[in-house]
Parts: C-alpha cells; structure tokens; sequence
C-alpha cells in the first residue's frame, strides 16, 4: 500500500474511457516515475489522481484515506502538488507573485519555503520581479516545480518537467528533484526521457493505451529486456 | 499674449473638460476591462450598470435634499454615491447569480455570454426606466465652479477666461484616488494577485487552491463599484439621462480596446486617448486660429473638423483604426 495510490482508475474525458484499470503510486521520500508511448495517458493517469477527472471506478487513496471524491483545492489542502505538463505558470505575473500564488491556501508566514524554493532554484532570485512568461523554458519549468513547492507539499506531482528544456537542463532538473524526494517528500512524475528517469526511480510504472503494462523498480525495469526494446531504444 | 490666449481657449474648451471626460471614460472602461479579464466576455450591459448607480444617487441624493442634508460647497451627490456603489454591486451580484453563473457552469462560449449580457443590457434599461422615467435630471448642487472664468481673467489679465467646475475637479480627484486603490489592490494584495493569477490562467489558479466564485465575486463587487461611480460623475458633470448611458458604451468600448482589453493600465490611457481625440476633432479652432493667424487670415467659419453631432463617430473610427492595425490595442491586452 502506498502513501499515495490511484488504484484501478478508470475512465476519461467523456464517455470513451481513457484509462483502464490503471495503478500509479509512491511513497514518502521516493520518486515514482510513469513512462510510455505519446498518447498512453500518462496525463490523463495524473490529473485522474488530482481530482482533475471523474472516475467511473477505482479510487484514490492518501495517507490511508480515500479522497477521490475530494476537489482538485481540496487535495491541494491536503498536501498535493501538481505541476501540470502545459501552461504551468503564471505568465504575467512576475516569479515571486507565481511562487506567493503557489503559497495561497497557506495562512501562516512562508517566507522559509520562499528561501529554500530560492536555495533549490538559485536562478529564480535573480528574475524574482520578471514576468514569468518573459523566462526560459528551462526557468520556467523551474518557477513551475517551485509554485508548487510553496505549498510545502506531503507529494508533488509532475508531468514531464523536463520537457522542451536542454540535457544539461534536464540532469540539474533531476538532481534537484532528487533532492525534494530527500527531503521526505513523494514525488510522483511522468517522464519522456525515460531511461534517465529510470535511472533515479525508486518506482516505474509502464502504460500503454491507459493500462499497467509493466510496474517495477526503476532498476528492474531498466534492466528487462522486452520493456528495454520497446520503450527504451535497445 | 496672443498664443497665451490661445491656450487658454484650447485648455478651456479641451484640456479641462477632456481630463473629466477622459476620467469618466476611463472608470468606465476599467469596469469593462475586469469583467473582460476575470470572466472572459465583453460585458455590454456595463453602460445601463453605470446608468443604474447614477440613478440610485439622483434618487438618494433627491431625499437628501428634501431633509435638508449636504456638503455646502460640495454637491450632494458625493454622500449618497458611497450608497449608490453598494447597491449597484449588489444589482451586480445578482445579475451573476441569476443570469451570468448559469453559462458559467455551462462553460459557454464567449459569443454566448455577450448576447447574455445584451439581454441583461435591456432588461437593467428597462428596469431604470419603470423606476426613474427616461426624462432629464440635473441633480448637481453646491458651488458650480471651483474657478470661474471672469476670476481668472481677472487674476491673469488675459482676454480668454478658463473655467473649472466643480463637478470636474471632483470627477479627476475621484477617479485618481480610486484608480490608485484598484492598482495597489490588483498589484500588493493577496486577493488582488490572485485575480490576475487567475485571470492568467485559470486552470492553475484553481491548481493553487485559488477558489473561483470568490475571484468571480470581487470581480463583481469592482466592477458595480467603479460602474456607479462612473455613472454617477458622468451624470455630475453633465446631467442624468438614462438614454446617454447606452451611447456611452461605444466611447468606454473604444477605450477598453485602444488600450488592449483586459489591460487597466490599457483601459485608463484609452479613456483619455478617446476623450481627447473627440475633443479636438470636433473642436471649434476659430478663435484660436484668429490669435495665431495675422488678421488678414483670419478664418470665416468655425474651423471644425467634425461637429460635435458625430462626436460618436471618432470613437468608432479609432477603434476601427485600432482593430485593423493593432488588433491587441496600445498595450497587449488580454492579461490583468
Ligand atoms: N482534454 C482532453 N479531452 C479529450 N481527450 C483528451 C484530453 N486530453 C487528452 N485526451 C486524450 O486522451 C488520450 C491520452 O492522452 P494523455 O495526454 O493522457 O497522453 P500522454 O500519455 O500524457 O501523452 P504525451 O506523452 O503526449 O503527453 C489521448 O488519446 C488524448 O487524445
Ligand atoms: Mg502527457
């Protein structure tokens, strides 16, 4: 049983059914990672998990307790952050309002989360009073991966976040994932660059065509032959 | 002393009543732009809004009269306008509830809510006039100038007098303070950045736990707020007609437009962009002419470009002018 799990979710944005009996979890102080073909619904797989998506069956469980009828704000409440695959920040607003706005549902002072979103993303202090939109695809992935940090969340959850951004990027984008998960946090993401992601996975889940095709450790699954040919180059 | 004359003439005729007009405008186009931002559609019913707070201070500021309550030199108006604003934000919320909530559920599409709130336009209008009649209602009282035109003359020695009334110098002062307070709202407030957080993009507003129908709501409140105080100044500084208010959309349009919708600092530079092309286009350059021309020059007609009949009509041009050159106005719009 995992901290947080979407158990044998299905469903879809109308009335055909985009996932089928599908499972994706993690654990505290662990990364998960969900890989698969375009069109998988590795998206679709998350947002079901944040609430963002009516379930025909299966449901979603945290810290033991079923929340899937809970609203999208409501699991933010409950500790959950997302980071969403597009359009993940605020573009006119400047990245300290976009880091403040990830800090909305918190009533007390988060001006410590601000300084260690600040220490993780040393890059986001200097553009502090830039609009966000004005910012690298790269920087903004970050400002993304901080808005949802500022909530001081139990699990964050992200969709490819290191999409469209450089390789040298992308390994400082997951060193510092690595970081978050050592921390205490569950980090539950979707990845395109799926033998990288493997490679730091405590967890990996497969999906083809909205179902569980493999589910394993990041290590097991790097090293399975048929999961090596047909999802990892060779 | 002649050029000085001149201006006088052009600060007297345009630069005056062009700032109040310009401010009056402005407001109005603020209340546009929010509704445009936050909730996504061009609010045609913000004019019979205005018309509406207007009306709720004529009929306060009438019994004030009656029991003998006012401000002296200042028009009465200014006390029942604070009660005015209330009630039209509540006309505000209501129209929400009743009317705009149910296409919001319905997520529909923009086109859908504009035809909505041309419907809600009439249905306002009519309302205005079963309580208050479609007459002509001068409910300004006080000191009428805060400068009369023979004391600066006086004062300056100048032939051409300049005349500020107080309705005017209320109007500028009013809209400076209140469009001070929208931006230190909209730009140092949680709520504030929150509306443009979801103004931006309202998926991950609601990602953030940013809670929609209150975003909607103080949307609202604004929007009836600045729309009575618009309504009110404008009626002020001219007089009460509820027919006038539905020609003031295209101007406070325009306005909203020539800025780039959505934008506020947008809404306020067009307000005055639209006063003052108005203004001088349909300006009578006569006597200004005869000061800076040799007399031999001097022009028979009015020098006019347009009469003030089609004053409307520069509005239209500009914002035709705008939508064909710049589709997203002077500043990008589209953002709060
Ligand atoms: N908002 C939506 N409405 C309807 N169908 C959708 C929507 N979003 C995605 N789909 C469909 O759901 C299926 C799964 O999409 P999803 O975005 O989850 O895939 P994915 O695995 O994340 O792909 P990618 O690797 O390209 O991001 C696709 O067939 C897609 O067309
Ligand atoms: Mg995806």
């Amino acid at each position: 049983m995992h901290y947080l799990v979407g158990e044998a979710m299905t469903g879809g944005y109308g009335d055909a059914d985009i996932l089928h009996e599908c499972t994706i979890g993690v654990d505290e102080g662990e990364i998960a990672v969900v890989v698969g073909p375009n069109g998988a619904g590795k998206s679709t797989a998350m947002k079901a998990v944040f609430g963002m998506l009516g379930l025909r069956s299966g449901r979603v469980m945290m810290d033991g307790e079923d929340i899937t009828a809970l609203k999208p704000q409501e699991r933010v409440r409950k500790g959950m952050g997302f980071v969403p695959q597009t359009n993940n920040v605020f573009p006119s607003l400047t990245v300290l309002e976009n880091l403040e706005m990830g800090a909305f549902v918190r009533a007390d002072d988060f001006s410590n989360t601000l300084s260690q979103v600040f220490e993780l993303f040393p890059v986001l202090k200097e553009k502090a009073v830039q609009p966000a939109g004005e910012l690298s695809g790269g920087q903004r992935q970050q400002v993304a991966v901080g808005r949802a940090l500022m909530t001081q969340p139990k699990v964050l959850m992200l969709d490819e976040p290191t999409a469209g951004v450089s390789p040298i990027v992308m390994d400082e984008l997951f060193d510092r994932i690595i970081e978050v998960a050592r921390t205490g946090i569950a980090v539950l993401m979707v990845e395109q660059n799926a033998k990288q992601a493997l490679h730091i996975a405590d967890k990996g889940f497969v999906l083809v065509q909205g179902r569980n095709k493999y589910t394993d450790t990041g290590k097991a699954l790097l090293a399975d032959n048929d999961v090596r040919k047909a999802f990892l180059g060779g | 002393m002649d050029s000085l004359n001149a201006l006088v003439v052009i600060a007297n005729f345009v630069v005056v009543p062009g700032l109040a007009y310009g401010s009056q405008l402005a407001l109005g186009a603020l209340g546009v732009t929010m509704v445009y931002s936050v909730l996504r559609f061009s609010n045609f019913a913000h004019g019979e809004l205005m018309s509406f707070g207007a009306m709720v201070t004529v009929l306060l500021t009438w019994w004030l009269q009656a029991q003998n309550i006012g401000l002296s030199v200042l028009p009465t108006a200014l006390i029942a306008l604070p009660i005015a604003m209330v009630v039209t934000v509540l006309l505000a919320l209501a129209t929400d509830k009743l009317v705009f909530s149910y296409y919001r559920q319905k997520r529909s599409e923009s086109v859908t809510y504009l035809i909505v709130s041309v419907g809600v336009m009439f249905t306002i209008g009519g309302l205005i006039r079963f309580i208050i009649g479609p007459a002509d209602r001068v409910f300004t009282d006080g000191q009428r100038f805060l400068l009369k035109a023979r004391a600066f003359k006086k004062m300056t020695g100048l032939n051409e007098g300049l005349a500020i009334k107080t309705t005017q110098g209320v109007t500028i002062i009013v809209a400076v303070i209140v469009v001070a307070l929208i931006f230190w709202f909209l730009n140092k407030t949680k709520t504030g950045k929150s509306m443009r957080a979801y103004s931006d993009n309202e998926d991950l507003a609601l990602l953030s736990g940013i809670n929609p129908e209150r975003v909607v709501m103080i949307t609202w409140i604004i929007t009836g707020a600045l729309a009575a105080l618009a309504g009110t100044l404008y009626g002020l500084d001219k007089s009460y007609k509820p027919f006038t208010y539905l020609s003031l959309l295209l101007p406070i349009f325009a306005s909203a437009i020539v800025g780039g919708v959505g934008n506020p600092v947008g809404a306020i530079i067009g307000g005055y962009v639209i006063a003052f092309s108005e203004l001088f286009i349909t300006f009578a350059y006569k006597k200004v002419a005869t000061y800076m021309l040799p007399a031999a020059w001097a022009p028979e007609g009015l020098v006019q470009l347009l009469s003030t009949d089609y004053k409307i009509a520069v509005s239209f041009v500009i914002l035709l002018v705008v939508l064909l050159i710049r589709p997203t106005g002077l500043f990008a719009g589209k953002t709060i």
